[in-house]
């Protein structure tokens, strides 16, 4: 097993806002409250005059960054992804993602793993409905230097963005030179009899699957995969045609999410064998992390469990 | 003659000048040949909000003739005033006025909510040049409006802006959100227009929870309020003036109008929110409203108007 090094990833939310308004005099942060739950309080302490506090208003949250990225700026509107997203859906519909409007919404504490707070503070539908506005990029991250890149990124490109980012201390997957690529995965491990294709957070017990699996005499490949819209259909078609077994791992309902994408491609290019890892169609509730992942079967021996299952119908399908 | 109302008022750059009767007979000219256009294009169309559309004639009119900082040739001018139609179903007398000022042709008011037009059925800023944000989902515009006032005082710009809200509309939640944040901002360089016509969508507002008492919930909010008839030119220039001098807090005029206006069998009737005249009832409202442009055609001259240059 990997022997993991942990970070806390709010806190590298936090400090890269910072590091985004030394480098960006357009970066704005729009806070909701809550800046010292998703650390903006960072920014805010550096950047008073930068920070545009609305309350408890989602809504109002969103159409004013709306406003402000009208006249240049870059506004970060950064919340709990349950707030940030569905609280605010249509705002976000017409008023940033139909006008394209240059808006960065930052979904914290996305997923359940959110501090033991229970069903109201986690989201587990936001991918799902970031994805279906036809203007939105979406990313999910995995680790603190994924979500460092990711908002390195989304400050450059011109248009809105939703990133889902977690909240506790979390094993660290990437270095400091990692670089996020719009519309790109990327191979961590190969594999040539099943591979598991991540988005976000669940990414090291991806890796540590992959190493039981390999002990047990599979070969699993590990792809992370942050950008879900656009995706990468050219990695996911080659690994449909070259391996022939996908199994899809998202903190996020499998209804509607990452894996939901995944299959989207498949399904109209080269159909294979998917199993999806992440919640079943349910809620969640608080309890400690490995509590939830274990209820949650998204642990690394269900994930092992689930490709076995994806390779054993690949197996049949080719007999 | 040139009789004198003896208001001195300042435009929006600052100048002082003498509102005139004549000006506001131009204005008046102005907003009734307005009207024949929406009535035209309502009857051609067979389609739009009729009563909605009406009562906002004079605002609106007054907004773009007398008001607003822009370049007619340059809708995306970085320094133009903002003018966001929160009401976004006002569709056709928004269209109607711009087509009024010259900034659209009067004849693509023809192609209004058809297949590849810029004039859709809710404003709306991916088609249209003039358009600032999409809007028809209700209660969103503000907050817009919000931000812009914000960007623009960090930016030092001396532009404004301006939303046009629908009375019921202001039972969106998002809408008081939106106020509060504009108070803490101190946003002297946001005026909200409230569109009071005392209907919406096909019922009276005595059918919905209370918007009243309506002024003292916005001063409640931290706004300077106005409240005025919304018909009434004079009113309408002297609010806006009023606004400008206002300062450190935002400014809503609460423009108590008749849904309808102008067309006698519209008027404070519920059944014309949306919908079409028959040729009959087209040919009641054009002789309505050709008796008035009749009585005011000698005030039809732009040389009445502000000096546009």
């Amino acid at each position: 097993m990997a022997n993991w090094k942990k970070a806390p990833i709010r806190e590298a939310l936090g400090k890269t806002l910072v590091e985004l308004g030394d480098r960006y005099p357009q970066v704005l942060v729009v806070n909701a409250d809550l800046r010292n739950s998703v650390k903006s309080i960072y920014f805010m302490e550096k950047y008073p005059d930068r920070t545009i506090e609305v309350g408890i208003a989602e809504q109002n949250m969103i159409g004013v960054a709306a406003g402000l990225a009208s006249l240049g700026f870059i506004p970060f509107a950064v919340t709990f992804a349950r707030f940030a997203s569905k609280r605010a859906a249509d705002q976000i519909s017409m008023s940033v993602d139909y006008c394209r409007n240059n808006v960065k919404i930052i979904g914290a504490y996305a997923g359940i793993f959110t501090g033991a707070q229970g069903v109201s503070q986690q989201m587990i539908d936001d991918t799902a409905a970031m994805r279906a506005m036809p203007n939105m990029t979406v990313i999910d991250t995995a680790d603190v230097h994924e979500v460092r890149s990711a908002l390195l990124f989304a400050a450059e490109f011109s248009g809105p963005v939703y990133i889902r980012i977690g909240r506790d201390e979390w094993p660290v997957v990437f270095d400091e030179t990692y670089t996020f690529e719009l519309g790109k995965g990327r191979w961590l491990r190969e594999g040539s009899d099943v591979v598991l294709l991540n988005s976000g957070i669940l990414l090291p017990y991806a890796v540590e699957a992959a190493e039981l699996l390999e002990s047990e005499g599979i070969s699993a490949g590990v792809v992370n995969m942050p950008s879900i819209k656009p995706i990468d259909a050219a990695l996911i078609n080659d690994i449909s045609r070259n391996v022939g077994a996908i199994v899809t791992l998202e903190a996020h309902n499998v209804q509607g999410g990452f894996g939901s994408a995944v299959a989207e491609v498949t399904a109209a290019n080269y159909p294979v064998p998917i199993e999806m890892i992440g919640l079943r169609n349910e809620y969640s509730e608080s309890a400690p992390n490995d509590a939830l992942l274990e209820k949650h079967h998204l642990n690394p021996p269900w994930i092992a469990a689930a490709a076995k299952r994806a390779l054993d119908r690949k197996n049949r399908l080719r007999c | 003659m040139v009789s004198d109302l003896s208001v001195l008022l300042t435009d929006r750059q600052g100048q002082p000048y003498s509102l005139t009767s004549e000006r506001i007979k131009h204005l008046e000219y102005l907003c009734e040949s307005t009207r024949r256009d929406i009535v035209d294009t309502l009857y051609k169309i067979g389609r739009g909000h009729a009563g909605p559309s009406l009562s906002m004639v004079e605002l609106l009119i007054s907004l773009y003739f007398e008001e607003l900082r822009f370049d007619p040739s340059d809708p995306k001018w970085p320094d133009r005033d903002r003018f966001i139609l929160s009401k976004g179903h006002g569709s056709l007398g928004y269209y109607a006025v711009l087509a009024q000022r010259g900034l659209i042709e009067k004849r693509e008011l023809d192609t209004f909510e058809s297949l590849g037009s810029r004039l859709q059925g809710h404003v709306d800023s991916n088609w249209l040049p003039w358009v600032e944000l999409t809007t028809g989902s209700l209660g969103q515009g503000l907050s817009y409006a919000v931000g812009v006032a914000i960007a623009a005082k960090r930016q030092a710009k001396d532009l404004r802006a301006y939303c046009l809200l629908g009375d019921g509309e202001c039972q969106e939640g998002n809408v008081w959100e939106a106020a509060m944040s504009a108070a803490k901002y101190r946003l002297d360089n946001l005026l909200a227009i409230v569109d009071w016509n005392n209907l919406q969508g096909g019922v009276t507002l005595e059918v919905m929870p209370s918007l009243e008492p309506f002024a003292l919930k916005w001063q409640a909010f931290g706004w300077h309020t106005i409240e005025i008839n919304g018909h009434d030119l004079q009113a309408v220039l002297q609010a806006y003036h009023q606004a400008r001098q206002t300062k450190e807090k935002p400014t809503v005029i609460i423009a108590r109008n008749i849904k309808g206006k102008g067309v006698s069998y519209m008027e404070n009737k519920v059944e014309w929110h949306g919908g079409t005249v028959t040729k009959e009832l087209h040919q009641i409202a054009l002789e309505e409203i050709n008796a008035r442009l009749s009585e005011l055609s000698q005030y039809a001259d732009e040389k009445y108007g502000r000096n546009h240059g």
